[in-house]
């Protein structure tokens, strides 16, 4: 699907002008190069972390967890795993008619998306190690907040 | 191939020797790592070149002065909007919005914004926010993206305060 569009969009401009579209397929290919090796090694690391932290196990751990203890078990495997959405939102809904309540699947899933620890060998590629570091933990404590809030509206948590 | 090389695919190096190892002993951790090594490659050459392609079209046919006057400094409140919904399109997960996010820095986009955008990127992309509304349910969907599209904001403009009084300068090797 991807490829399609950018094969139109290319044959669109290559009609359009010819050199810059060129140049620009050649800046491309020239990125991806050179960011070969820190995606392979985000890869590998993401191979042996879902290995070893699997969705039985994420069920198991979060399963029968509650409280302010299950959420930050929750935002701790969420912030240490990487897997795409069609396997993370089944999981949450398994979690959630196991009775896991809305604040820990909220923990798990944004920190899932939003903090990398694996994600982490790209990003400093590209904008360094400190603002890496910064971001993530601005995201870790967004994190927080949201699932905070998400339980302030289930009713969950009663302030 | 020379010493810089071999740093950066050193890790590879390893784990094909690891993987190696482990089929010709049987190792059951390593092969399943291998298995997953393969599955998620597969993910990645679906749509990472084409990705790359399009940055690359993207840096030599857009304006520097298209995105400033849109993203730059210079740029009004309509400019986080047009952050969300350019998140909202991406593609895999985060590790593509950063080069994404990158080749827009260069182009003269702000922090706020480039922020902004990773943040998205990371909790408004389409396609997932669909499977999350219909396994986990609309209200929790809708819940999360109006409490957390507001922190990220909010955050990527202090973020950006602090990278500024700091002179924060971005990585320009790779594009080099």
């Amino acid at each position: 699907m991807i490829y399609l569009l950018t094969f139109l969009l290319t044959i669109v401009l290559f009609i359009k002008d010819k050199e810059k579209t060129i140049a620009g397929v050649r800046i491309g290919i020239k990125k991806l190069i050179k960011n070969l090796s820190v995606f392979l090694n985000m890869i590998i690391l993401v191979s042996i972390s879902l290995y070893f932290v699997s969705d039985q196990m994420i069920v198991k751990f979060l399963g029968q967890s509650s409280g302010f203890i299950g959420l930050i078990l929750a935002m701790l495997l969420g912030s240490i795993s990487l897997m795409p959405g069609f396997i993370a939102f089944p999981l949450a809904g398994i979690l959630l008619a196991k009775g896991v309540s809305y604040t820990v699947i909220g923990g798990f899933t944004t920190t899932l998306m939003m903090v990398g620890v694996l994600t982490y060998p790209i990003e400093k590629e590209f904008f360094g190690i400190r603002v890496t570091i910064i971001r993530n933990f601005i995201s870790l404590v967004v994190a927080l907040l949201v699932s905070l809030l998400v339980g302030i509206f289930y009713g969950e948590i009663i302030i | 191939m020379n010493l810089n090389n071999l740093k950066k695919y050193g890790l590879f190096m390893l784990f094909i020797v690891f993987v190696l190892l482990s089929f010709i002993f049987n190792y059951n951790v390593g092969e399943g790592i291998y298995d997953n090594f393969l599955q998620f490659t597969l993910t990645m050459v679906k749509f990472l070149p084409a990705v790359f392609i399009l940055i690359g079209l993207f840096d030599t046919w857009v304006d520097r002065e298209v995105i400033e006057r849109h993203l730059g400094n210079q740029s009004n409140h309509l400019a986080f909007i047009w952050a969300i919904l350019l998140s909202g399109t991406t593609v895999g997960g985060l590790y593509v919005a950063f080069p994404v996010a990158h080749s827009l820095l260069k182009k003269g986009a702000s922090l706020r914004i480039i922020f902004t955008y990773i943040g998205a990127a990371a909790i408004c992309r389409i396609p997932m926010t669909l499977f999350e509304a219909s396994y986990v349910g609309i209200k929790f969907t809708l819940i999360r993206l109006l409490t957390s599209i507001p922190l990220i904001i909010i955050s990527s403009i202090l973020l950006e305060k602090y990278l500024k009084g700091r002179g924060y300068q971005i990585i320009d090797e790779l594009t080099s």
